[in-house]
């Protein structure tokens, strides 16, 4: 994440229902939010903030592809040109039997790359600590956050204000 | 946002919680000193992982032969208990994944307990075949590695090695699956910390935020996970299946494994997972977000796959007496009518009969028959697998190597000492991380809290906010 710092004006609602309807009123005054924080998922805010569909499926479909291909590309090297050897009469390429390692590393793969993705993406780890605005956000205050650099703090007084936030803070992270 | 919920749904969450007490609630167990009891049970289970440990460097040490097997039984309770083990984490994926698939809102009560349970209890299985091996420093033969014997590779057509594919994959996704489901809940119990657990907190959280866009892209990880958990979990235990299926053993030798062993696998980790509800409810108090409607919940799966395990098991009988082969249908008389016939009808008992009790909702609902009844479906899955393996290959085609087995204290041991850490592991579980999953309770609260539905709720406030966020 991005090292200099900046000055967060954010206010803290006490309800995610109060939360949707302020950002549909930040929509509305065209006020340009920097991110929302939430304690847990709350469906619809991707719609009302426009957040685009998470391409993380996709992620997961290539790497269970590679996952696929490396699983049946391996066995079949191996039994065809590597080392063939004959088990119980069966052809050397016995594809049914290499269904069930295939469907594994299929999953693995698509699993660990999916985790690893979504980690990387998102810019969380371990020994990453990202600055926090507020502690409470993690426990039932839901925040919506303006950036103080090119916005007018009349303005955002007013619409938290507005919306009902129960809290109105500034900080630099 | 959340779904207008139907009025003959009760409520999965009690006592008029608000957000912050689902915080309080969930996170006081990691963050008060250990309760005597969890003392007195931590001091058990080290005792006993202790001697399981023992038992397993005297198996080492001494080799197998400190084992009862023989050339007739070569498999007793090693693979037993594997089977068991790994039967017994299947329920904790079917929770957290195939009822996420299904919209169940009452896995957000049990799911990370049962996630959790499902990693001790692979962790537990693969102690088992990494030892039997005979000189387990040698395991990594069984991966295709590059190596100056050729390179010679493994059979890849081998369901022993399917098995180890399937088992690693499971364990590494059941792990990843668990961990990131934990990460929100990590930071919660961050930013109510202070100084050491803090730090350590501060690291497990992975910098989580909350941040909108990060709620998403996790939603959607779930999502997808639990979607490749799904047929991961039902595969893993068709494979351990196959392990016997596709031998030439009357008994072993049919196509009915798969779907029975996997049945038999819910079965019982359902049952696993109702013995550690009951005793982590009362002991932390989480009688309000593990309900008694969860526990009836869980009954009912009890009772539709020991019935499914029932109808498998008539079933091996009438197609061993209706397809006329002399050897299956001496196997399946010597089952129930041989040497081991006390293990036949132990299984009998406990996973076909009594858990017809649950189609009476009084029992359903009440704690202590379920608790008793979690106990006799675990030993009933555990008579299962030591049936299928131990009396099947007791008596073979040449009676002259019929063999009769019972365990040495060194087995016996080591299927101790995997409780032990099985239940180590699981305390340690309940004192590190919230035990209810905080954010995803926090999510159903709307639509499953006793304020908003049920007898309890409070005027129409509730049901109004269901209604107007559901357009």
């Amino acid at each position: 994440m991005s090292q200099h710092t900046k000055e967060v004006f954010y206010g803290l609602y006490n309800d995610e229902e109060d939360l949707i309807h302020a950002i549909k009123e930040a929509n509305a005054q065209h006020l340009d939010i920097m991110d929302v924080y939430t304690p847990f998922p709350v469906h619809g805010l991707d719609k009302v903030m426009h957040l685009e569909e998470s391409r993380l499926h996709i992620a997961g479909f290539i790497f269970g592809s590679i996952g696929l291909l490396t699983a049946f590309g391996f066995m079949t090297w191996v039994f065809t040109r590597d080392w063939p050897i004959i088990f119980g009469g069966k052809p050397y390429w016995s594809v049914p039997a290499f269904i069930p390692i295939t469907f594994e590393l299929t999953v693995l793969f698509a699993a660990i790359g999916m985790v690893v993705s979504f980690y990387t993406v998102c810019g969380l780890g371990p020994g990453v600590s990202n600055p926090i605005l507020d502690e409470r956000i993690t426990d039932d205050k839901f925040c919506i956050a303006f950036e103080t650099t090119d916005a007018d703090l009349g303005a955002l007084q007013a619409f938290f204000k507005k919306t009902g936030a129960g809290e109105v803070h500034t900080k630099t992270i | 946002m959340h779904a207008p919920v139907a009025p003959v749904r009760t409520s999965l969450i009690e006592g008029h919680k608000s957000y912050h007490d689902i915080t309080e609630d969930l996170c006081a167990p990691t963050e008060k000193a250990p309760s005597l009891s969890w003392i007195i049970a931590f001091i058990i289970s080290i005792a006993t992982m202790s001697f399981g440990l023992f038992s397993l460097a005297w198996t080492i040490w001494f080799g197998i032969g400190s084992w009862n097997l023989n050339r007739t039984i070569g498999w007793g309770y090693d693979i037993t208990n594997f089977v068991w083990w790994i039967g017994i984490g299947h329920a904790g994926t079917l929770i957290s994944a195939i009822l996420l698939l299904f919209r169940q809102k009452w896995r957000t009560g049990v799911n990370r307990a049962a996630e959790a349970m499902t990693i001790f209890a692979v962790v537990c299985a693969g102690l088992f075949p990494a030892t039997h091996t005979g000189r387990p420093w040698f395991d990594f033969f069984m991966f295709p590695y590059p190596n100056t014997r050729g390179p010679l590779w493994v059979n890849f057509n081998s369901p022993l090695l399917w098995d180890l594919f399937a088992i690693s994959t499971y364990f590494t996704v059941s792990l990843l699956f668990w961990y990131t489901g934990l990460v929100p809940d990590f930071a919660t119990v961050r930013d109510r910390a202070v100084g050491f657990r803090k730090k350590l907190y501060n690291v497990l959280s992975f910098g989580w935020t909350g941040s909108a866009k990060h709620w998403q892209r996790w939603e959607a990880l779930c999502l997808v996970l639990a979607g490749l958990a799904t047929p991961l979990v039902l595969s893993v235990h068709t494979i351990v299946s196959f392990d016997f299926a596709t031998s030439v053993i009357p008994g072993w030798h049919t196509t009915i494994f798969p779907p029975y062993f996997v049945a038999g696998a819910i079965f019982s980790g359902f049952a696993m997972v109702l013995t550690l509800m009951i005793i982590t409810r009362k002991i932390l108090n989480l009688q309000e977000y593990i309900t008694i409607n969860h526990i009836e919940s869980m009954n009912k799966v009890i009772l539709l796959t020991g019935t499914i395990v029932g109808v498998a098991y008539l079933t091996e009988l009438f197609i061993a007496w209706y397809s006329g082969y002399l050897y299956e249908q001496f196997a399946f008389f010597n089952r129930a009518m041989g040497i081991y016939w006390w293990a036949y009808f132990g299984m009998m008992a406990c996973n076909v009969l009594s858990p017809q009790i649950f189609w009476i909702k009084k029992y359903r609902r009440s704690i202590y028959i379920t608790f008793l009844m979690s106990i006799f479906v675990n030993i009933g899955m555990w008579f299962e697998r030591f049936v299928i393996i131990a009396t099947t290959l007791a008596r073979d085609y040449l009676p002259s190597s019929w063999s009769y087995y019972t365990p040495t204290w060194v087995e016996i041991g080591i299927f101790i000492g995997t409780l032990g850490i099985f239940f180590t592991l699981y305390l340690l579980f309940t004192r590190l991380a919230p035990v209810v999953a905080v954010a995803e309770v926090k999510h159903i609260l709307k639509s499953a809290g006793d304020q908003y539905i049920g007898e309890r709720a409070k005027g129409t406030q509730g049901s109004e906010a269901i209604h107007e966020s559901a357009h």
